[in-house]
């Protein structure tokens, strides 16, 4: 399983002129966005894009497919709008909150799934996942159905209103940022030289004497956090929390960010959920079709553009790392 | 590469088969760089050489379990390069007893036996095949692992025998067996010669060889180096040593 | 027979009847991931499909080919979908799933939770998400049977004993016949099996026909007792998922006992405490994980 289409995602850390390119890209996008895409989608994909570059940091960077990554995105979303909405925490707290929970959420469900591995670890992130997702369906205080609404936005640091869009978005901005940033020292760091040679031979890495499961599971609670991260943010910016946050189909939707955005890149994530996002808001007038399409494209995806598009591009220009 | 010349040192027979330029590939790596020999009918010969050296592959190429491979393999005038694996048995009339012997752990002795599909005419009974190795009948309701290393040679061996295969393939059969074992392979491959069978065999025990074969082929680095005939096998024993000494 | 015992056995027969499709959907996936090393994410889509079919033959293939009075009933739909959704099957594999083999497993999982999205996406196109129910229940499985303890309907009898035969006719092909040996052969060692004149390439694409006509098949016998919906495939599949964790996967008689007692036990919990209901399985799994990683009749490796 050595050669390169076989294993998850790859990728070296030789830096470059196109990597400037790409960081520069990415930092003006983050600066100007609101001056010509609608403020709160652009809320929505920085969201997205940090839950997919999170998830990422797992499948495409050692190996691990969770298929219940949305009980992290969801928790964050429901503890950090409980603490916001009832305990009365201002956002940050709360964002820090909910991001903290899904961290304990990851150990405990990255200790028990990574008793297993491959195809197994799929199916019980899947499961375990469930029962979250059935939690956020039956407990007190998630409102069911309904959902958590109306969750105020409040004033970061005590002065500046977020219910100020732009003031909204650079906050977002921020977090993302932050996030990115954290994945990307991760990667770069000695741990993420470790989580890659786990990804491409375990039984090498094991053999080097590295604490395999150990690793497994810090990148698993560094991933869930961020996810996290994300989902608590997103409901702030939204003001709810859902169940289609815990969903399993959220799960199955960051693995197409990802997939479609580039296994193992380092911006393909961001560019997989700005596809994606914009596509579920192009076709949403299609009801279940957007079902459709987004099956169909991964199944496009798996058959023909394993690397995605980042994936393909690096290809293109003969780079190893983008 | 020299056309090897009309045998004289077996009865004339037709050609059963001959492989020409056969080369064969591993993902990129080339590990048969043009294999050439031939067979006649009721022929046993070896393909000796050093560990690594083509011998196994060779078997492989022929049936198709290599990614990839080129050059000719004419079976009873069959081409057969170019055909998916399953068909190739049953084309060549061949029969596949490969290294570490393949018999399946989930599966009984006798389901073993029964596995591989009748290929033609005049294949053995069970009946003779039990007459043939009476200890596998006493053992034909375990499961394939739970047998002797030598029960599991003469099933392994049994299984192809079955099927009407006339031209048997049998890679390493006396490999980690009691001599008194091999003593008992050496009788059956004369057996089989003389019910006709023509046969190749992947050894590394020369002694075993020798007694059985008509000719033998050495293979280095993916090539036939050199051919011997049985009968001049005193006379190149000194070329032999050579070829196969660490 | 006190009031408690009853209400026990009772909620035992429900469960069992849901645990007889737990059973036919790990058995499907069991015989799928031996010999293909694939995990089928759309093995709950062609379940929900084999319901379609049985519903669109009794009312609206008529229709749609302008024959009004064309009714094809329960007994037509038990053969013909189980055929239709292994045929469909069988175009995935050869069109799709053949691709990737070589590549690691977790593709072959992708791909199919791309079907289900698609194919639940269609259905929820054209059918109520809510359900539709079955018209087409046969006369002769109406009415209800009495069990001694409980009245129970006829119908859901029949699809327990029913699944159960199948279950077990499955079990007997695959460890006691010629053919079965053929495949256990193949998925312990493909290419000799090959080398031996047999078409391995057509064992796997029957194979994965054979798993996916079993999930139809279910489908069908599901259809009468819930009612017809896009996301009857959704919901089952990762319970289904639970189930094949705690059984392992490399044993056919596991998939099947794992199936079937996990739904009795997913009935009973109704009886002491009917919030946990949704989640028993999925918790059941937990302790299967902390005890026997490998699964009760899992082979560690």
């Amino acid at each position: 399983m050595a050669t390169s289409e076989q294993t998850i995602g790859r990728s070296d850390t030789r830096g470059n002129g196109i990597n400037l390119v790409l960081w520069a890209i990415l930092l003006l996008f983050l600066l100007t966005a609101p001056a010509y895409i609608y403020t709160v989608f652009a809320m929505q994909l920085l969201c997205f894009a940090l839950f997919a570059c999170a998830f990422n940091l797992l499948l495409g960077f050692t190996g691990l497919l969770s298929f219940g990554h949305a009980a992290f995105f969801g928790a964050g979303a429901y503890l950090a709008g409980h603490a916001i909405k009832v305990w009365g925490l201002p956002p940050l707290a709360g964002i820090l909150l909910g991001t903290a929970a899904a961290a304990v959420l990851g150990y405990v469900i990255g200790w028990l799934a990574i008793r297993r591995q491959g195809i197994y670890f799929a199916m019980i992130t899947l499961a375990l996942a469930q029962i979250i997702y059935f939690f956020g369906l039956q407990l007190p205080f998630t409102g069911g159905e309904n959902g958590l609404q109306g969750i105020p936005r409040g004033h970061l640091f005590g002065f500046l209103d977020l219910n100020q869009p732009l003031v909204m978005y650079y906050f977002v901005a921020a977090v993302f940022l932050i996030g990115f940033l954290i994945i990307y020292r991760t990667i770069h760091s000695p741990f993420g030289q470790v989580l890659k040679s786990i990804r491409e031979n375990e039984p090498r890495a094991l053999s080097l004497g590295y604490n395999v499961t150990r690793f497994k599971l810090i990148a698993f609670i560094i991933s869930a956090a961020l996810s996290g991260l994300a989902g608590a943010t997103k409901s702030v910016v939204f003001q709810f929390a859902s169940l289609t946050d815990l969903h399993w189909q959220t799960s199955g939707e960051v693995i197409l960010m990802t997939l479609l955005g580039g296994l193992g890149t380092i911006f393909g994530p961001v560019v997989g959920a700005l596809t994606v996002v914009s596509l579920q808001h192009e076709l949403s007038s299609l009801g279940s079709w957007v079902q459709v399409v987004i099956g169909a494209i991964f199944i496009v995806c798996v058959l023909v553009f394993r690397r995605g598009i980042i994936g393909e591009l690096a290809r293109l220009l003969k780079t190893s790392s983008m | 590469m020299a056309e090897p010349a009309a045998t004289t040192t077996s009865e004339a027979g037709e050609a059963l088969l001959s492989v020409r330029d056969l080369n064969a590939y591993y993902g990129e790596s080339h590990v048969l760089h043009g294999i050439d020999f031939d067979l006649r009918k009721g022929e046993v010969v070896t393909l000796l050489g050093r560990n690594g050296a083509g011998r196994t592959t060779t078997l492989r190429a022929m049936l198709g379990l290599v990614d990839r491979r080129s050059g000719s393999v004419k079976v009873r005038g069959h081409e057969i390069i170019d055909l998916p694996t399953h068909r190739i048995a049953h084309l060549g009339l061949l029969g596949y007893c490969p290294e570490e012997r393949g018999i399946f752990a989930s599966l009984s002795v006798e389901e073993n036996l029964m596995l591989p599909p009748t290929l033609g005419e005049g294949g053995m009974s069970v009946e003779e095949i039990y007459r043939m190795f009476p200890n596998l009948e006493e053992v034909r309701h375990r499961t394939g692992m739970r047998i002797s290393g030598g029960e599991q040679q003469m099933l392994a061996i049994a299984r192809i025998l079955r099927t009407g295969a006339r031209l048997l393939l049998l890679d390493e059969i006396t490999e980690g067996l009691a001599p008194v074992i091999v003593k008992t392979l050496g009788r059956m491959i004369g057996d089989l010669k003389q019910r006709g069978f023509t046969i190749i065999l992947v050894e590394q025990n020369f002694r075993f060889a020798s007694r059985l074969a008509d000719r033998h082929y050495v293979i280095e680095h993916g090539k036939v180096v050199d051919r011997i005939d049985g009968t001049d096998l005193e006379n190149s024993m000194e070329r032999l040593n050579r070829y196969l000494s660490v | 027979m006190d009031v408690m015992m009853r209400l026990i056995l009772a909620q035992g027969m429900l469960g069992l009847n849901n645990g007889v499709f737990y059973a036919m959907l790990s058995l499907g996936l069991a015989v799928i991931f031996g010999m293909l090393n694939v995990v089928n994410f759309a093995h709950g889509a062609l379940y929900m499909l084999g319901a379609f079919v049985a519903l669109i033959l009794s009312s609206y293939l008529g229709p749609w080919i302008g024959l009004d009075a064309l009714h094809l009933g329960f007994w037509p739909a038990l053969i013909i979908a189980p055929i239709v959704v292994g045929c469909f099957g069988m175009l995935i594999e050869r069109t799709m799933l053949r691709w990737l083999y070589k590549f690691d497993p977790i593709y072959g999982l992708l791909l199919t939770f791309g079907i289900a999205l698609v194919l639940q996406g269609l259905f929820s196109n054209y059918f109520n998400s809510a359900g539709t129910p079955y018209p087409a229940q046969p006369e002769s499985l109406r009415g209800v049977v009495h069990l001694g303890f409980m009245v129970f309907p006829k119908y859901r009898l029949f699809a327990i004993l029913f699944s159960i035969v199948v279950c077990f006719l499955t079990w007997f092909v695959i460890e006691r016949t010629r053919l079965g040996a053929t495949l256990r052969a193949g998925v312990e060692n493909p290419e000799l099996v090959q080398a031996f004149g047999i078409n391995v390439p057509r064992m796997i694409t029957l194979t994965f026909g054979f798993g996916t006509g079993l999930a139809g098949l279910a489908g069908v016998l599901a259809a009468p007792i819930y009612s017809v919906s896009p996301l009857m495939g959704a919901n089952i599949i990762i319970v289904v998922f639970a189930v094949v964790v705690i059984g392992g996967m490399g044993s056919i008689l596991g998939a099947i006992t794992a199936g079937l007692a996990l739904g009795l036990i997913e009935g009973m919990t109704k009886v002491f405490y009917a919030p946990a209901a949704n989640t028993v399985i999925f918790f059941l799994m937990v302790i299967v994980l902390l005890i026997r990683p490998a699964g009760l009749f899992g082979r560690q490796n």
